[in-house]
């Protein structure tokens, strides 16, 4: 990546320019593009050194790296955008570790034809979203397809943690009876992107709980450092990520629907189209297995944050071979929370 | 049978639409299918129509039944068809 | 929600648990079908079977229009949907029907075909109004709740002379299939499938209203309670039904009162009488030819007939010889009785009809119930 140089270089015309194949052609646009887009808008040495690549120290331990596409359609809606998810969603990836996430990378892959304007907005959201976790985005990407082989824009992001030691955060250590705690309310996100989806909308005042979780995760883990797992509920809800955890700790689980934290609204829209809560996408949610006499500080940790007032202790890790994830009913009986069949789709009967 | 749900009516934006609410969801139906619907009133919709208005004085008429069904152990029933 | 709510209350439940234990005798069953899969749903949902002693046993009924829809109707659509420039507008619910060719709409959708989901038949006459050089299919589906609004939809593209909208018309009757049920051998037959009596569908009854089950009742001699769609709703219906059969009775009653009357909507109801009239014979799958069971369009309206603008011809296609859904669908067996239940046959890839939609006895089952199905009981804390 090189600084454009020589006389006067009109610049780019976010008002009115769109995406053409040349800001993806490795050339003189497509550095203009770089330089008066994205390092300005990221703003941080390694970008303003212009390297291909970004070259950083990191403190000894473990670490980990995890990486996220984002694909999400509408690109705009109800409390954040693609640029903020893309941030959000990876920081949290790397949190769910258990570890501080240090660096992100993004890249791009731009439609041609995409309105430059929207493409600042996006970039600018993921600047301050990677501005108010304190983690710069120090290096990236830019490619454009052809119009039609894309859907305006599609991100990738990467980042890069480190676990503090003591910490021992994975899928398989759910033991039976450990706790099952989750920070907020369930499904918020998945109900406001539907919101906007073509033939289905209704008007509502849902916004999507798109948040990076780390700080969350850093308060909990000082309070119980002996929590045993840690994920996010994104695409398949609750119910997919507590069905994973289960399948993988080899044991089963029980929750109790009456303490399910669900937005009155969000039911309402769930009831609307025939969706089920459980199975509805999260962005800025977590779920915590801890053991059941860390419970209560663990719970308190999380209410003390602005991100889990709503926390609440949900169900318990139990015995069981064939891994039922099964929930008490607010009706007094008892069914499985199974995993997610194919995609959620609305349905009328 | 078929996903339906009691909505309360909140506007009649034309004599034939409605805008429903639940909870804050809301949703204009169509009011072709039923007469005599003003706001306030409740009504079941079903895939963007409103299909019968609830009775509100029913309902908590098989509210209190709900409600008395251990009382009634020696009684007959006395629902009306 | 105001009027879902508290129609859902544990404590209430556990009243009319309590009653329903109280009053079933114990020296008989008591074997009642729900006909409505939204009930199927609900008494799975809600874990309603947990709450009723073990000699009040529920039967899945074929009150599922997409599970009874068969499969040549879907490959119908999905040609459809293939003709270049068409839309076909549908409720999602279609979509992951497995068809011919081991097709689905979803399918069709991922290989360029332009299939909308649709919450209304009303944004399907919008896509039409949008795309004037495009023809617009409605695929229809759906019993009596589901009927009027496309009546609505056909009607108003009539008076708007929308001439590229067209509906493929699927719309089936509850009464027919009802009889179908109750005419098959295995419930005539005594000591076979005794079926008791049935908890009719809620929201069909808002249309038809609570007078057209009365036959049922008096040919039959079952009783018939219609039940409000929420769980609360079915539990006071069971008890209604346990009190008819202890009594001897076999009566229409109405446990639905605040939405169904004996009449139902005389509005909705004539519209459908202006718009369909009634096919001599359409096949259900798992049921077989049902006659008088189901809706076309009228001739006078036939410009809006999919299957005459198209030609579509019907042709039929065979369920899975594994597949027992026509047995599970009369009660006469259970989804565990199928060999191929859970194994090859899952929600993720159903072989039958009751596997196809989540109101499906098959898929219901699977989703909510398959914990009873293992001998050894996870211990809840």
């Amino acid at each position: 990546m090189s600084k454009v140089r020589g006389g006067y270089v009109r610049p780019v015309d976010f008002k009115h320019g769109h995406v053409d194949m040349s800001h993806g052609g490795g050339g003189r646009a497509m550095a203009q593009l770089i330089e008066e887009l994205f390092v300005r808008e990221f703003d941080n040495a390694w970008l303003r050194a212009g390297n291909d690549g970004a070259s950083v120290t990191v403190p000894p331990g473990r670490m980990v790296i995890a990486t996220d596409s984002h694909v999400v359609s509408p690109l705009f809606f109800p409390g954040g955008d693609i640029g903020c998810l893309s941030v959000h969603g990876t920081l949290n990836d790397v949190a769910m570790a258990g570890a501080r996430p240090l660096y992100l990378a993004a890249s791009f892959v731009l439609e041609e034809g995409f309105p430059l304007a929207d493409l600042r907005r996006i970039v600018a959201s993921m600047a301050q979203a990677a501005r108010d976790a304190a983690v710069p985005i120090v290096t990236g990407d830019t490619k454009v397809v052809e119009r039609g082989k894309g859907d305006g824009v599609f991100i990738t992001t990467t980042g890069v943690g480190v676990v503090p030691d003591g910490i021992d955060i994975a899928s398989d250590r759910a033991r039976p009876g450990d706790a099952i705690l989750v920070s907020g309310t369930l499904g918020d996100h998945g109900v406001a992107i539907m919101s906007l989806r073509e033939n289905l909308s209704f008007e509502s005042t849902i916004t999507s709980d798109t948040a990076a979780l780390h700080g969350l995760v850093a308060a909990m883990l000082a309070a119980v450092p002996r929590i045993h797992c840690l994920r996010d509920p994104t695409r398949g809800g609750l119910a997919t990520t507590l069905n994973e955890l289960a399948t993988q700790s080899g044991c089963g689980m029980v929750i109790r629907e009456r303490d399910l934290p669900v937005k009155a609204e969000v039911a309402a829209a769930c009831e609307f189209l025939g969706l089920d809560p459980l199975y509805v996408a999260n962005e800025g949610k977590l779920v915590a297995i801890a053991p059941m006499e860390e419970s209560e500080a663990l719970l308190a940790a999380m209410r003390a944050h602005p991100l889990a007032r709503d926390a609440a202790l949900i169900g318990t890790v139990v015995e069981d071979p064939h891994h039922f994830v099964q929930m008490q009913t607010t009706f007094g009986g008892r069914r499985n929370v199974d995993w997610l069949t194919g995609e959620q789709l609305p349905r009328i009967c | 049978m078929c996903l339906a749900l009691p909505a309360r009516v909140i506007a009649l934006p034309t004599p034939d639409a409605a805008v429903i609410d639940i909870d804050g969801v809301r949703k204009t139906v169509s009011l072709e299918l039923v007469e005599g619907v003003a706001p306030g009133d409740y009504v079941i919709v079903h895939v963007g129509y409103a299909l019968a208005r609830l009775d509100a004085d029913e309902a908590q008429r098989t509210l209190a039944l709900f409600a008395s069904a251990d009382a009634s152990a020696l009684a007959g029933p006395e629902q009306p068809s | 929600m105001k009027y879902i709510d508290e129609f859902r209350d544990g404590a209430l439940a556990s009243r009319l648990s309590s009653a329903i234990e109280r009053e079933a005798d114990g020296k008989r069953a008591y074997n009642l079908m729900e006909f409505c899969g939204g009930h199927t749903h609900a008494i799975s949902r809600y874990g309603i079977a947990d709450l009723l002693p073990g000699n009040v046993r529920m039967i899945h009924g074929p009150g599922c229009p997409v599970c009874v829809l068969p499969i040549g109707r879907i490959d119908s659509a999905i040609d459809l949907a293939a003709r270049p420039g068409l839309i076909l507008a549908t409720y999602a619910d279609t979509m992951r029907v497995p068809a011919s060719k081991g097709l689905s709409l979803l399918k069709a959708k991922a290989r360029g075909a332009d299939i909308r989901m649709v919450y209304s038949s009303a944004d399907a006459i919008r896509i039409a109004r949008e795309n004037p050089g495009r023809e617009v299919v409605f695929f229809a589906i759906g019993f009596e709740t589901t009927t009027p609004p496309t009546a609505v939809a056909i009607r108003q593209a009539q008076a708007l002379g929308l001439s590229n909208f067209s509906v493929f018309c699927n719309h089936v009757l509850t009464p027919a299939a009802i009889t179908n049920i109750l005419e098959s051998p295995e419930v005539r037959e005594l000591g076979t499938v005794p079926l008791d009596g049935f908890i009719g569908p809620a929201h069909v009854s808002t249309v038809i209203g609570s007078q057209p089950y009365e036959f049922f009742a008096e040919e039959y001699c079952k009783p018939v309670v219609i039940a409000g769609f929420e769980p609360l709703d079915v539990m006071q219906s069971i008890l209604m039904l346990v009190r008819q059969l202890n009594e001897g009775r076999a009566e229409v009653e109405n446990e639905f009162t605040r939405a169904v009357s004996r009449e139902g909507n005389a509005k909705a109801k004539a519209l459908i009488a202006e718009v369909f009239e009634l096919r001599s014979s359409f096949e259900w799958r798992g049921l077989g030819e049902v006659p008088y069971s189901a809706l076309r369009i009228r001739e006078a309206l036939r410009d809006f007939d999919a299957e005459v603008r198209y030609g579509i011809a019907y042709r039929q296609v065979p369920d899975n010889k594994a597949c027992e859904c026509g047995a599970i669908l009369r009660g006469v067996k259970k989804p565990t009785d199928c060999k191929v239940f859970g194994t090859v046959c899952t929600p993720d890839n159903p072989i039958g009809s009751c596997m196809v939609s989540s109101e499906g006895a098959c898929a219901a089952h699977y989703t909510y119930g398959r914990f009873k199905d293992i001998p050894v009981v996870a211990a809840a804390s």
